[in-house]
């Protein structure tokens, strides 16, 4: 394989019912400055219905192209048909680098696409530098539950392709006057395999109550003590516009939905505040968030793991310090 | 209904320490274990198995120890455990890890459904699951975190989004990736781990694998290569924020507005 034949940084522009996921603006700032750096193209690949709009959406935030492949097919997230597309543009067009979301998405088909392709593919980055000599892709990402990191590169095969985490890369700001070139496409259904098919979607979160994308997380953990004082997280939550996370222990003791837990088997997550309420910070729990930008802990025992990992720290009882963090914030809006 | 249920042996997180030297993890006489979400995906096998007849087989790609955690689970009930070991598999990445597995489907032939957990915990990628789902033409439903339905022919499960959940429906075989909600594993019982105890499983060489391609696996044959590790850098301020409780709230909100987040 001749690596210089592969040109341009590519992000796939994730999309969940016709809405442009916020993945996909962080994976433009990441791959904008990636693509400077190698003075190369940035485009999107955006899979979807109706999605016209959406295209010259990605071109304010970034991108100098946008392949908009349009099909009823594609409307909804099947790996296979989504796969074979990304899988074909890959081949045809021949890009350096292809970054999609370390979302439930992205890490579904994506690396199906670079076992298609045979090439190398690195999860869930949290850091993507370009090497000054070598020009590649540098991709950094815990492993071990965060308590290591990794650079991972893929010197001989193209593209190199990579997860990112959500909320850790920043998005560009919109600017409408920023050019670009959107090639439209449509797929015919009848020429896409789909075996695998979705028959229906449950949506059982508003995207502000969802944790992946939450910019403000607010956990309880078995310190809250009983379900029914669980009420005082989520009105934590409510007064400062965040969303309900919960640690293992209270999720295995059924006060909170599974769709909730932060950690090592639930989800990992990158606020820029999060907030432990009774939580003692056992490292499968810091595994899903000790990259958040600021984290407030509040427990009664001094001696808690979550105070070491904790921006702000309160020792007290949850029971009474809560209650006046909800006042204080409503007093001062 | 022949079930395969890929497992892996991993460090315990809370084992895992580092050389203060050289920033490298020290492997010796730590405690290993079943990597936690193959544990659901081999309980998952065995449901279905008890409502459906047939037969589940573990396979673990990994050193000899790695018979451990085929015998823990052939304690939970598992019929069969193959160990794929050989030197010509040191330091595969993903892909050639997906390329081995693979092979051994092929090798293993008769099956309608593989299982694999969400990810290992050790490394952490969640890939090995759809790649073997490329390299062997499998429709895959990943992050399952109930099967709703499932027949000799066609499986109907619920995948985890970060927004709610997506009911597939695929014909068989497929392969899917299990999340933790999808059930409380079993403990092994007493019978089991009697029989466990004396189980030696397949050991199967890369030459056991007609049409096996050396060249795929292997440091060589893998297409990422670790550049370095280190330790996180953590910059925590570490603030403790003193004074009773209506004090100390005053204080943190303070400096929460201060954040101009909210
Ligand atoms: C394989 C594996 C995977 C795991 N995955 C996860 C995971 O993904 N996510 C996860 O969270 N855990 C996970 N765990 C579990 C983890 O090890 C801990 O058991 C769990 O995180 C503990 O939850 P907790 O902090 O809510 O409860 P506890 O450890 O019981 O802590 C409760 C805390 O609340 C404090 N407290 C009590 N009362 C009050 C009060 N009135 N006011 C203030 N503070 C109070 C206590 O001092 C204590 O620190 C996993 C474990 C294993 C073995
Ligand atoms: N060496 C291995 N042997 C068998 N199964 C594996 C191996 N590595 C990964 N798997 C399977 O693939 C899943 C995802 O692993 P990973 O991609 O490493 O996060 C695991 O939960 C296992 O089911």
């Amino acid at each position: 394989m001749n690596t210089d034949d592969y040109k341009n940084v590519w992000i796939y522009a994730e999309q969940r019912a016709g809405k442009l996921s916020t993945v996909s603006y962080e994976l433009l700032g990441a791959g904008r400055k990636l693509a400077d750096d190698l003075g190369q193209q940035l485009v999107a690949i955006l899979l979807g219905s109706n999605m016209r709009a959406a295209a010259d959406e990605l071109i304010a935030y970034g991108a100098d192209k946008v392949y908009y492949m349009d099909s009823p097919a594609l409307e909804k997230f099947a790996d296979e048909p989504y796969a074979r597309v990304l899988t074909d543009l890959v081949k045809e067009h021949k890009p350096a680098i292809v970054l999609a979301g370390a979302t439930a998405i992205g890490r579904s088909f994506i690396p199906r696409v670079a076992a298609e392709l045979r090439t190398g593919m690195t999860a869930d980055c949290t850091g993507l530098d370009i090497d000054p000599e070598k020009k590649i892709l540098l991709g950094t990402r815990p492993a071990y539950g965060g308590n290591i990191m990794a650079t991972i590169i893929c010197e001989e095969k193209r593209p190199q392709m990579a997860t990112v985490r959500h909320k850790v890369m920043k998005p560009l700001e919109k600017d409408d006057s920023r050019k670009g070139e959107v090639m439209e496409k449509s797929i015919v259904e009848s020429e896409l395999t789909i075996r695998a098919k979705v028959v229906d979607i449950i949506k059982e979160m508003e995207d502000t109550c969802n944790i992946a994308e939450a910019d403000i997380i607010v956990t309880g953990g078995r310190g809250v003590g009983c379900k029914e004082n669980f009420a005082l997280v989520h009105d934590l939550a409510a007064a400062i516009g965040g969303a309900v996370g919960a640690s293992r222990a209270v999720v295995d003791a059924g006060w909170v939905p599974y769709s909730h837990q932060v950690g090592q088997t639930g989800k990992t997550v990158c606020p820029k505040i999060y907030f432990a309420l009774g939580v003692s910070g056992a490292i499968q729990h810091l595994a899903g968030m000790q990259s958040s930008d600021v984290i407030i802990a509040v427990n009664n025992n001094p001696d808690a793991e979550i105070f070491k990992v904790a921006t702000y720290g309160i020792v007290g009882n949850l029971n009474e310090v809560v209650p006046e963090m909800i006042k204080q914030l409503k007093n001062g809006a | 209904m022949n079930i395969v249920v890929f497992i892996k042996q991993v460090v315990a997180t809370t084992n895992v320490k580092l050389d203060p030297e050289t920033g490298t993890m020290i492997r010796d006489g730590v405690e290993c274990i079943l990597n936690p979400f193959d544990e659901y995906a081999v309980e998952e096998a065995l449901r279905i198995k008890e409502k459906m007849g047939g037969k589940v087989t573990v396979v673990t790609m990994g050193p000899p120890q790695a018979k451990e955690i085929i015998r823990k689970t052939i304690g939970m009930g598992v019929d069969e455990g193959i160990l794929i070991s050989d030197r010509a598999l040191a330091g595969s990445d993903t892909w050639a890890t997906a390329y081995t597995l693979s092979q051994v489907l092929k090798k293993i032939g008769d099956y309608q459904l593989v299982i694999t957990g969400k990810q290992a915990v050790d490394g952490d990628t969640a890939q090995v699951g759809p790649e073997v789902a490329a390299c062997e033409g499998l429709p895959m439903i990943a992050w399952v975190r109930k099967i709703e339905e499932i027949s000799e022919t066609s499986i109907r499960a619920e995948r985890l989004m970060e927004d709610g959940y997506d009911v597939l429906e695929s014909p068989l075989p497929a392969l899917i990736s299990v999340v933790k909600e999808i059930n409380e594993p079993r403990l092994e019982s007493l019978r089991g781990k009697m029989k466990a105890k004396k189980y030696e499983p397949k050991v199967w060489g890369v030459a056991d694998m007609p049409g096996f391609d050396v060249a795929q696996v292997g440091l060589k044959g893998s297409p990422t290569k670790v550049f370095k590790t280190f330790t996180p850098k953590r910059q925590y301020k570490g603030e403790m924020i003193a004074g009773d409780a209506a004090q100390a709230a005053a204080t943190l909100v303070g400096k929460i507005k201060e954040m101009n987040i909210v």
